[in-house]
């Protein structure tokens, strides 16, 4: 343990003053600070609120669906921070990496653990709603963590594969700039999944997606059990593995490539 | 191997240059596209190759070279920064590098914030800061400026907060690029005060630097590299006289490219035929020869001797040497001796010739006529160095 200790100890350090610095500079000069982690998630929510409920009448055929879209885009949010927000970190560090030689991987998780936190001001913010609403909260919830876990760990692992890609291959952000907005569309956060035809497997195909799986355990833990899940889509418990599988795999197929790509970073960037 | 701090051995380098920024995907389609015409699109450049030395605990070692030699590219090897393509580095010890002083510093943090992430990236926590942030402020003097953001310091008092911070650093391992040629006389003198602590306190340094007085001053032994080579190791005074040679050459060769083209102009009444230039320890002696081609009278000779920056240092005339030439018949030959105490310091030096008439009408004006080379045994690095006599007793 104080071998451990003694090892991580610089990374630790470092990790700790970067993601400080990085949640100093993020609100810097700006009137309202920190209170725009809040209220940038809130506005978006405000207005898919005000379309999708409001206007296009979109019937969520869930109770509380304001808490429902709010636990949705919160979720986005997050994984959107984290991934987009990753891919220039290495490159934007290049100054640094060029001129000490330190754990590169601390950059990226220096990223998405201060996205964590803003997570967590988020997730205060949707139980402050729960509140408001009425909704019942089951022993369901218990299930949170370890869902935002795995959500922690398909976001990261996706934030070291591009982050390390974007040294080599300059078109990575706008690549991903793509499948962003493709995947936001193809993820039930602001449509019930009801709305995806049941023709062609489509539910279960968009169910497969770690992030839609995810949201919609979460959705299923936290606001409502009538949340469809993975799990009720495909009709047994067990698929659930498959997004798990994935971001598992995806993990050590990302961390392994980091890994390896980190020694040259500092002459390819 | 116990002793041993750093070890290389047999390291290469080498640097891919793409020709054209092969960085895109685009690029890539078209080279999978285009594989049957494979074209190289690196250069490969050798930015080291096969480097072997050891650096011992404790040991001040010394790195020079001239820009683009790979010295720097080998300090950062040594700091982890790049992997060697062949051979490899232990390093034994924990090492910080000084690459660049103030290497994190953010413009947007206050001077306070500053000091703990750039701690943090030489290894303190917050509690060591702590501990020691009084005196990191006390020692830049910057007490009043700490909550300011760093991009409303000058750029001396982030140096000096930079430098404050980095000799904080807790390694077995120090090292240390030219940082230290910035700043003012001030700040050169804490530099160097902060040399003699490591060298007291028996750290190992490795100094990359052009100040040969330096080299000289603090190393136990120093290697040289010329062209991605080590071309001399050891004892840093050697090494400090190869690489002034290695200049000297260089020098040299321009002036003797400019040396055709070297100003001379005058009506011709008298001109220099021939010039040599001897130098000695302790004298040089500077040979001429003239001939009149016209029947001229009252004619006054005189050189001078400038340095490699153009500087004039001395010179003299026949008139001020009080010695009359009161008639040359054309075709008269005229030798003269000039000879003087070699107080020069080592370098290249220019002479400059001239023979006018008391009316200052110009014979023959000969620019940089001669460029002759000192090199001594002893050697001080002040801006003369003339013969000291040392009478040395001790008495019991």
């Amino acid at each position: 343990m104080e071998k451990l200790k003694q090892r991580y100890r610089y990374s630790f350090i470092l990790l700790k003053q970067l993601v400080k610095t990085d949640f100093k500079l993020r609100y810097q000069n700006s009137v309202l600070g920190y209170l725009w982690s809040l209220l940038r998630p809130l506005a978006l929510f405000v207005i898919m609120y005000i379309v999708f409920v409001r206007f296009l009448k979109v019937n969520y055929q869930v109770p509380h669906s304001a808490v429902y879209l709010l636990v949705g885009l919160v979720i986005w949010n997050y994984f959107g921070e984290v991934t987009s927000g990753s891919i220039g970190a290495i490159v934007g560090r290049g100054d640094l990496l060029r001129k000490l030689n330190f754990p590169k991987y601390t950059i990226v998780l220096a990223g998405s653990v201060s996205a964590l936190i803003n997570l967590a001001i988020n997730l205060v913010v949707v139980s402050i709603f729960m509140v408001v609403q009425h909704v019942d909260v089951g022993i369901n919830i218990i299930y949170v963590p370890l869902l935002i876990l795995e959500l922690f760990v398909f976001s990261i692992a996706l934030a070291f594969f591009l982050s390390a890609l974007f040294v080599r291959f300059r078109d990575v952000n706008y690549i991903w700039e793509v499948i962003m907005q493709a995947a936001f569309y193809a993820t039930p956060i602001f449509y019930p999944l009801v709305a995806v035809p049941a023709s062609h497997h489509l539910r279960q195909i968009v169910m497969l997606n770690p992030v839609a799986q995810i949201i919609q355990d979460i959705r299923f833990s936290l606001v409502t059990d009538h949340t469809p899940t993975i799990a009720s889509v495909y009709g047994s418990g067990w698929v659930r593995a498959i997004p798990i599988a994935t971001t598992v795999l995806l993990a050590v197929i990302a961390g392994s490539y980091f890994r390896s790509r980190s020694r040259y970073f500092a002459e390819e960037i | 191997m116990d002793d041993v701090a750093i070890k290389v051995d047999g390291v290469y380098k080498t640097f891919k240059l793409p020709h054209e920024r092969a960085g895109s995907f685009k690029n890539i389609f078209t080279h999978v596209f285009s594989f049957a015409r494979k074209k190289r699109v690196y250069d490969t450049q050798h930015a080291l190759s096969n480097v072997t030395f050891e650096i011992k605990k404790g040991e001040f070692f010394g790195i020079v070279g001239r820009n683009g030699s790979g010295k720097s590219t080998l300090l950062k090897m040594l700091a982890g920064i790049y992997q060697p393509n062949k051979g490899s580095i232990t390093v034994n010890g924990r090492l910080v590098p000084f690459i660049e002083l103030g290497v994190g510093f953010n413009a947007e943090l206050t001077g306070r914030e500053n000091v703990y992430l750039n701690g943090a990236l030489i290894g303190f926590n917050k509690a060591e800061i702590d501990a020691m942030y009084q005196e990191i402020v006390d020692f830049a003097e910057l007490e009043k400026f700490m909550d300011q953001k760093l991009k409303n310091y000058s750029s001396g008092m982030q140096v000096r907060l930079a430098f404050s911070l980095a000799i904080r650093a807790d390694a077995d391992i120090l090292l240390v690029d030219e940082v230290l040629a910035v700043g003012d006389a001030d700040f050169q003198r804490k530099c160097f005060d902060y040399f003699r602590t490591l060298k007291r306190n028996k750290k190992t340094v490795v100094f990359v630097s052009h100040d040969m007085n330096a080299i000289r001053e603090y190393c136990d032994n120093a290697i040289m590299i010329e062209k991605s080579e080590i071309v001399a190791s050891g004892k840093p005074e050697k090494i400090a006289t190869k690489y002034a040679k290695l200049f000297m050459d260089q020098a040299r060769s321009q002036t003797e490219d400019e040396a055709g083209v070297s100003s001379r102009w005058g009506t011709g009444a008298v001109k220099f035929t021939d010039i040599k230039v001897a130098v000695s320890e302790e004298l040089i002696t500077i040979d001429l020869k003239a001939v009149a081609n016209e029947t001229v009278e009252n004619s006054n000779f005189g050189f001078s001797v400038k340095d490699a920056t153009g500087q004039t240092l001395l010179g003299i005339n026949s008139q001020i040497k009080r010695k009359k030439i009161d008639t040359l018949t054309a075709g008269t030959k005229v030798d003269l001796t000039w000879q003087f105490p070699n107080v020069l310091k080592d370098g290249d030096y220019f002479v400059d010739l001239a023979v006018i008439d008391k009316d200052g009408e110009v014979w023959d004006w000969w620019e940089e006529a001669k460029v002759f080379r000192v090199l001594k045994e002893e050697r001080t690095p002040y801006p003369i160095s003339p013969a000291v006599d040392l009478k040395l007793t001790v008495r019991p």
